[in-house]
């Protein structure tokens, strides 16, 4: 059967069960827009590429498959950059298709052209140059593979517009030869049972968890080691949800805005489990001083981690959840092995209790009082009390960020969707409609900051059009809040180029031009009001803007580059900086 | 540039798919990091598919762990090797264009010929000479002809094997496999 490029191009895509794309058409990629015409995949019209970008990140972050974005070349390349760095650092599968000048105008300053390989080279797992459109199924393949296999990633094909035009005889390759490439999946059973038998000397023992739990489908398998082994978890921002929160062993977030419990757990564990983390350094501050009396035992897919932050004294090179259903077996027969040894296994309780005191002597802490200003945490509290418990939330980046992890109760994975590594503002209306999109039956709630939603809101055009009702809460402090409480704490309070308006822009009515529902909420009393009318919209896009305090900061805090021993509690706290 | 350790030269031998781009994929490691490459040579190997970069780095060893552990990571990369320098056939050539008035011209030959050189070219004032062999003899022979006057002087860039048999165990696979 004889085909032109971009129809080999589209019903590749169809073989790969593509559902769904995001993109914006435009001169190099013309071709491929023809045949999209007959195909069952939907395409959903984004305002801005960098759209496109997000919404296939959140709609690989909610459903697990990869998303894919189309767009032209130059320009359009370019703006669909920052998805492929957020998704490079956050390690989602997304695969995005780029028009390209006519091959033989590459490197000729051709009308909208640029570098586009070039340029993502470094923000994607690989890319491809089609170069003959007999190569296209074979590359769509193996961009497929690469993105969703290992540890995943953003891959891009760039399509020159003639190779698009040119005919190919179709075929779909039934196998993939790229010979170097060639993930471990399986851990190391010495590294393993080695791993097992410091399990069973540790008194002060955490779990590290990071996005790789849910990256490896590795929640259950989590769920399963914790509960043989009482061992206690934290969950990283990438990996909320990968534990439920309201199990008595999870103690939430680490890191610089992590709670006290988690952050000093680590602090003072005699072991670090780490699964698909990656030792951040907004978990570890500084990293001379983090977890110093901690041995490291360290899974991850990517042996480039393994070493790269903090030596382990196990590694294990595999797939989170292989290695935990391992590591679980190699625990059950290392605890049947020692049973009559007093030293192995010992009891946690005190662990258990010490991390009890702590949880109830610094629990998060905000006070809303009536008639007083908005909290924004105020606002996330009621949000989560008044929506279903499978809620995703998708937040930009910031102090909502920081009050949308702390605050919410992550039962279950794939709850939470935001922009870990890069730390993209702007992420979160399209990802909210990328993960709306893959997850239409659940209620998708944006939790918003107002400088972020300035950066990307255009895109609730998009969602009012294609009707994907999804929700966004502004917290609108009128400030680009989290540099406002870096120069209030570290700048002397002299604060430069951060007051943004509460008025300008007028939300409501910029909701409203899009196509949206607008809601102001001023006062505490309305905001429970304003979330169940906003549930009851299922039609069209709700946003709310909350008006709340912008003297609120995110608390705990550990400043950048300090240790983690120095965390600054909410001055509310008696003890402040103190253990 | 803030690099911590001692820094040394490290010879890798990196066996890749043989497809446009894959240089500027390698080379970019080394660049994002600051890190200047020494000397590179690239040519297909015994299979066709597969070329051989043999690329010297001067650095300290644990932010190149990183880079080594990042180039297993690119999709056409099939093999990465660091070689120790008393471990491998190290080879590399080189052409050099030296004034040669009749006067030094002889004395110029009996280097060469004892640097086993050969003359390539002869001209009315300079001949040229081709060569080969471990890197430090090349820097030898170039310090004996610098008083005559170096017109113009070009190295290939070290190409590298490991030694065979006895010195094996010493050989260090960074292991081949990516992510």
């Amino acid at each position: 059967m004889q085909l032109t490029g971009a129809q080999a191009l589209i019903k590749s895509l169809e073989q790969e069960a593509v559902e769904v794309m995001f993109g914006l058409p435009g001169g190099a990629i013309l071709p491929v827009y023809d045949p999209l015409i007959d195909s069952s995949i939907r395409h959903i019209l984004v305002r801005h590429e960098q759209g496109a970008g997000h919404m296939a990140e959140g709609y690989a972050h909610a459903t697990g498959r990869p998303g894919v974005a189309m767009v032209t070349s130059g320009p359009a390349a370019t703006n669909i950059v920052t998805p492929l760095c957020d998704a490079y650092m956050d390690s989602i599968p997304i695969v995005v298709i780029t028009g390209q000048v006519p091959y033989a105008n590459i490197g000729t300053d051709a009308f909208q052209e640029c570098d586009t390989v070039g340029i993502t080279m470094p923000v994607t797992k690989h890319n491809w140059l089609v170069t003959d459109s007999q190569d296209i199924p074979r590359i769509v393949r193996e961009a497929f593979h690469v993105a969703t296999t290992g540890r995943p990633g953003p891959v891009l094909v760039d399509v020159p517009k003639d190779i698009a035009n040119q005919t190919m005889d179709w075929y779909w390759p039934d196998s993939i030869d790229l010979p170097g490439y060639k993930p471990t999946t399986k851990g190391h059973s010495k590294q393993i049972k080695d791993a097992a038998r410091l399990m069973s000397q540790s008194k002060r023992p955490v779990i590290y968890a990071g996005g790789g739990i849910l990256k490896a489908r590795a929640a259950e398998a989590l769920k399963e080691l914790v509960e043989l082994t009482g061992f206690p978890v934290v969950t990283t921002l990438m990996a909320r949800g990968a534990f439920p929160d309201d199990h008595e062993l999870c103690l939430g977030m680490p890191g610089m805005h992590g709670n006290y419990t988690a952050v000093t757990s680590m602090q003072q564990a005699d072991l670090l489990i780490a699964l698909g983390s990656r030792f951040d350094d907004r978990v570890t501050g500084k990293v001379g001083a983090f977890a110093p009396e901690a041995k490291i035992i360290h899974v991850d897919i990517d042996p480039a981690e393994l070493g790269k932050v903090r030596r382990p004294d196990v590694p294990i090179v595999g797939d989170c959840r292989r290695v935990i259903e391992e590591l679980v077996k190699a625990v059950s027969s290392d605890k049947a092995k020692h049973e009559d040894d007093e030293a192995a296994w010992p009891s946690l309780d005190e662990w258990h209790t010490r991390l009890k005191e702590w949880q109830r002597d610094f629990p998060l802490v905000y006070e809303q009082t009536e008639g007083g200003p908005l909290k924004p945490q105020f606002c996330v509290d009621q949000l989560r009390d008044h929506t279903p418990d499978d809620t995703i939330v998708v937040s930009g980046v910031g102090q909502h960020q920081m009050w949308a992890s702390q605050r919410w109760k992550f039962n279950h994975p794939y709850t939470f969707v935001n922009s870990g590594g890069l730390g993209t503002m702007g992420f979160a209306v399209p990802a909210a409609i990328g993960a709306k999109v893959g997850c239409p039956s659940r209620m998708v709630w944006a939790i918003d900051g107002d400088g972020c939603f300035q950066m990307t809101a255009q895109e609730l055009v998009t969602a009012a059009s294609e009707r994907i009702p999804i929700k966004v809460a502004i917290l609108n402090n009128a400030y680009l809040g989290m540099v406002r409480q870096w120069q209030e704490l570290f700048y002397e309070e002299r604060y430069s180029e951060v007051y943004l308006s509460p008025d300008l822009p007028d939300y409501v009515k910029w909701a409203e031009a899009m196509g949206c529902e607008g809601i102001r909420v001023d006062h505490a009393e309305e905001v429970e009001p304003a979330i169940e009318k906003a549930n009851a919209i299922d039609d069209r896009p709700v946003v709310i803007d909350f008006r709340t305090d912008y003297r609120e900061k995110v608390y705990p805090m550990v400043p950048a580059g300090h240790s983690n021993d120095e965390i600054i509690l909410d001055p509310a706290h008696d003890s402040f900086g103190e253990r | 540039m803030a690099a911590t350790g001692d820094i040394q030269h490290h010879i890798y031998s990196i066996t890749v798919e043989n497809k446009f781009g894959v240089l500027s994929r390698v080379a970019g490691l080394f660049a994002r990091r600051g890190f200047n490459i020494v000397s590179l040579a690239v040519s297909p190997t015994e299979d066709e598919r597969f070329s051989r970069m043999t690329i010297v780095v001067d650095a300290a060893s644990a932010p190149l762990e990183q880079v080594t552990k990042q180039l297993h990571k690119l999709i056409p990369v099939i093999k990465v090797m660091e070689l120790h320098p008393d471990d491998a056939v190290e080879r590399e050539l080189m052409l050099v264009t030296v004034k040669a008035e009749v006067d030094t011209r002889s004395q110029i030959t009996e280097l060469a010929s004892i640097f086993e050189a050969r003359i390539e070219d002869v001209g009315f004032e300079a001949i040229t000479i081709q060569v080969a062999g471990r890197p430090d003899k090349l820097d030898a022979i170039t310090d004996l002809l610098t008083p005559f006057g170096i017109v113009e002087l070009q190295r290939t860039g070290q190409i590298a094997l490991p030694k065979l048999s006895r010195s094996q165990q010493r050989l260090r696979a960074v292991k081949t496999r990516g992510a």
